[in-house]
């Protein structure tokens, strides 16, 4: 990185992360934020696709969809669910460590952030190789013992994989990041002036979070009372 | 015209920075990553134009000679998804907005330079992959790649191809996400939204479609590839899906990308027709929000592929009126060019001519394209040659002569040289004259019923088909004149002044080839963009 004086509203603060294409650190910095939040939206856009097969399968299968969501496992939904809430809040809580210049109290955060990404998807893999052994991936082993409109239920356990996949694809990635982050936390690199990949990442973390919100009751939770089957 | 500041750094300009290959491929600047792109979106092209000069020397004659039909089909299939993918999309962004987006708002960079440079090798991982697939034996789907057929049916390498427009994507996300926080936050002091020059307002709504569109198709050819792969199914009625699923999120995405392609192109030619008429574009800002109008309504209208796809007659009623009003925005920009032309001193050089080109195709294109959205005649024309001579005369005669008319417009900022100006107009009346002789009896072709994607016709068709095929030699020859005379203007063409136009872009006050970090001092934006008497007063004289 280039080194460059940079000029902020107190003081001249001598300043290693100011590329030279940007005038100050605060014009930096609005960029990365904004930079971030465009890619958000990319993502939802993403995810959205997704989310429309889901919404006009379900709207136009909705039997199938009612009887194959009672074979998810709502205790380890509902488990999951609570594990990466508590894997937002260390994030948070990393930030603002990070913040306040807390090296130690950072790493610490991002750790605990990692272990419970960790866990969530160390749980998602059984209940993938429960789905396996219960023959309800679809293709042309699938079963799906006592549903109803069977024809259309293997869409259901598609867009379960399909969506949770790539849910857990953006969990791997961001178990990745935050690898190298620890890893650049320890050597001290972040301070309280400079901390953005530490928020940029808070972001992202939290975006991965909020689809999982959504993902755990279109997925476990609608229709499970089974009043859609009636 | 040459100012002082030009001799004094014309050793050091962005090309001669630094030497060495690495410094090519590990480069930030926005300016030399313009260029790799340049030399690597020609390649596509070339190869697009090789397949495009199959497709017609076997349409030259009714029966099938030279290709049995499933060759034939991968043929047109790589034509497609090469030009779309590889060529159109990435063409004038990648390279001219790449280049002139810094430039033009006074900055030193894009906001990202590292993910500009990503943006490249995510591209070029994406290259070599869709070249995988045609050297091991190609894809045969057409560029739409429908399901089932793409999912259950086809022998060709369609998870490859999938895969390969899909990393592709995110060349392309990146780059509209890199364009859309540069104008945010880059523009220099004084450079306000309505100082920008048109130019950076249609990439500013380009880049909205790529950061709106292209994750979508991104999923769906996840989707695709889990289908087709893993027989995890979505879209096969075989696993209980619905291919108009497909359709709908194909087209999501692909019809918008069909302004991606545009949108530059018309930011190139609000330029060129401002500089050379030497005059203010008549209605600036009608011009700039017809951009983002056009990116906004673009997103409304996909359903208008899907008209003889059992979507219901209602949905085609609403897509038909929202096609429709596309063409507004569309239209305010023709006029206001036309407008801004009325005495103007309009010159004929090159960029011009391909400019004025333009004007005539993009409105024949843009009226037929009014006729395939009304849902009575395109029941009668749909997937017939109306429909292919509809978007070539939008693709081609549109987004292809507006990135012409934008390399000859830049070239001299780009490469410090002068090209020659005979040759490029010859070339430029050519390749207009060849492009209407290719595709108007296409029209006619697809009027009188000729389908599209068949390697074979009925006799009667003939006469028309070996003129398009004529026209299309033309074309072909036209496209060769310009790559040799802007490759020998490199070593022997004399050396450009910064404005040798006489136009009043902030990229025409910096030298010809720019510093590598563009402006020796950040420019202080004081008068509105094209402000011909400031150009007048600073440069003196009037120009050209």
């Amino acid at each position: 990185m280039d080194s460059h004086v940079a000029v902020s509203d107190e003081a001249v603060v001598e300043h290693t992360t100011l590329k030279h294409h940007f005038e100050n650190a605060e014009q930096q910095k609005d960029a990365a934020t904004v930079g971030m939040w465009v890619f958000l939206v990319t993502e939802i856009m993403f995810f959205g696709g997704l989310f429309l097969a889901y919404f006009a399968y379900r709207q136009k299968y909705p039997i199938a969809f009612a009887s194959a969501s009672n074979k998810t496992n709502l205790l380890i939904g509902a488990f999951n669910t609570t594990v990466l809430i508590c894997s937002s809040l260390t994030m948070a809580l990393g930030v603002h460590a990070a913040s306040l210049g807390k090296r130690k109290l950072l790493i610490l955060f991002l750790i605990l952030t990692l272990l419970l990404g960790g866990a969530f998807l160390g749980v998602k893999t059984y209940e993938y190789h429960d789905k396996w052994v219960h023959h309800e991936v679809p293709g042309e082993h699938f079963e799906c013992e006592g549903c109803k409109d069977a024809g259309h239920a293997s869409l259901f356990f598609s867009l379960y994989f399909g969506m949770t996949g790539l849910h857990a694809t953006h969990m791997i990635v961001g178990a990745g990041i935050l690898l190298v982050l620890i890893w650049q936390a320890y050597k001290g690199k972040f301070t309280a002036e400079w901390y953005t990949p530490i928020e940029m990442f808070g972001l992202y973390w939290h975006f991965v979070d909020i689809v999982w919100i959504f993902l755990f009751p279109l997925l476990y939770l609608i229709d499970r009372s089974g009043r859609g089957l009636s | 015209m040459i100012t002082a500041t030009q001799t004094a750094v014309k050793e050091k300009n962005y090309i001669n920075a630094e030497d060495g290959l690495m410094s090519w491929l590990l480069t930030e600047d926005h300016k030399r990553i313009a260029l790799l792109y340049l030399i690597v979106v020609t390649g596509f092209f070339a190869i697009g134009g090789l397949f495009a000069a199959l497709i017609r020397i076997e349409l030259a004659t009714p029966a099938g000679d030279l290709f049995d039909s499933n060759t034939y089909n991968k043929v047109f299939t790589m034509h497609g998804v090469i030009m779309v993918f590889f060529f159109l999309i990435p063409s004038i962004p990648a390279i001219l907005g790449n280049f002139l987006l810094p430039l033009m708002i006074g900055a030193k960079d894009l906001a990202f330079p590292r993910i500009n440079l990503l943006s490249w090798y995510v591209y070029m991982v994406g290259g070599v992959m869709i070249l995988y697939v045609l050297f091991s034996g190609g894809v045969d789907t057409g560029w739409t790649f429908y399901t089932p057929f793409s999912t259950s049916y086809s022998n060709g390498y369609v998870i490859a191809a999938g895969l390969a427009i899909f990393v592709n994507g995110f060349s392309s996300i990146l780059t509209g996400l890199n364009f859309v926080v540069t104008v945010h936050r880059m523009r220099a002091p004084g450079m306000t939204w309505f100082r920008l020059p048109l130019f950076v307002w249609a990439h500013y709504a380009t880049g909205a479609i790529m950061i709106l569109g292209t994750p979508v198709i991104a999923v769906t050819l996840f989707l695709l590839v889990l289908e087709r792969g893993l027989h995890i199914g979505f879209f096969d009625p075989a696993y209980g899906g619905d291919p108009i699923l497909f359709q709908h999120m194909f087209w999501f995405y692909s019809h918008p990308a069909v302004y991606i392609m545009i949108l530059p192109s018309m930011g190139v030619i609000s330029e060129v027709i401002s500089t050379f008429s030497s005059k203010k574009p008549f209605g600036y800002t009608f011009i700039a929000f017809s951009s983002i109008a056009i990116a906004v309504f673009g997103f409304l209208v996909w359903g208008h592929h899907l008209f003889v796809s059992s979507q219901s007659a209602y949905a085609g009623m609403v897509f038909s009126v929202l096609s429709m009003i596309v063409a507004i925005p569309s239209a305010i920009k023709v006029f206001n060019w036309t407008s801004t032309m009325y005495k103007g001193s309009v010159r004929l050089t090159t960029p011009m001519l391909y400019a004025i080109g333009f004007m005539g195709l993009f409105t024949i294109g843009g009226l037929t394209g009014l006729f395939l959205a009304s849902m009575g005649m395109d029941v009668h024309l749909t997937d017939t040659y109306f429909v292919i001579a509809h978007f070539h005369y939008v693709m081609v005669g549109g987004a292809i002569l507006g990135y012409l008319a934008g390399i000859h417009f830049w070239w001299p900022k780009m490469f410090g040289k002068m090209y020659d100006e005979n040759w490029s107009r010859l070339s430029a009346v050519i390749i207009f004259v060849g492009f209407n002789l290719t595709f108007f009896p296409q029209f006619l072709l697809g009027y009188m019923g000729m389908p599209r994607r068949y390697h074979v016709y009925p006799p009667e068709f003939q006469v028309l088909n070996v003129l398009s095929s004529a026209g299309a030699s033309l074309v072909g020859l036209g496209f060769l004149i310009p790559l040799t005379y802007l490759l020998w203007s490199l070593k022997y063409g004399p050396d450009a002044p910064p404005n040798p136009w006489g136009a009043t872009g902030l990229e025409w006050q910096t030298t010809s080839p720019p510093p590598k970090h563009n402006f020796e001092i950040t420019p202080v934006v004081t008068h509105e963009a094209y402000d011909y008497d400031a150009l007048y007063k600073r440069e003196g004289g009037h120009v050209g």
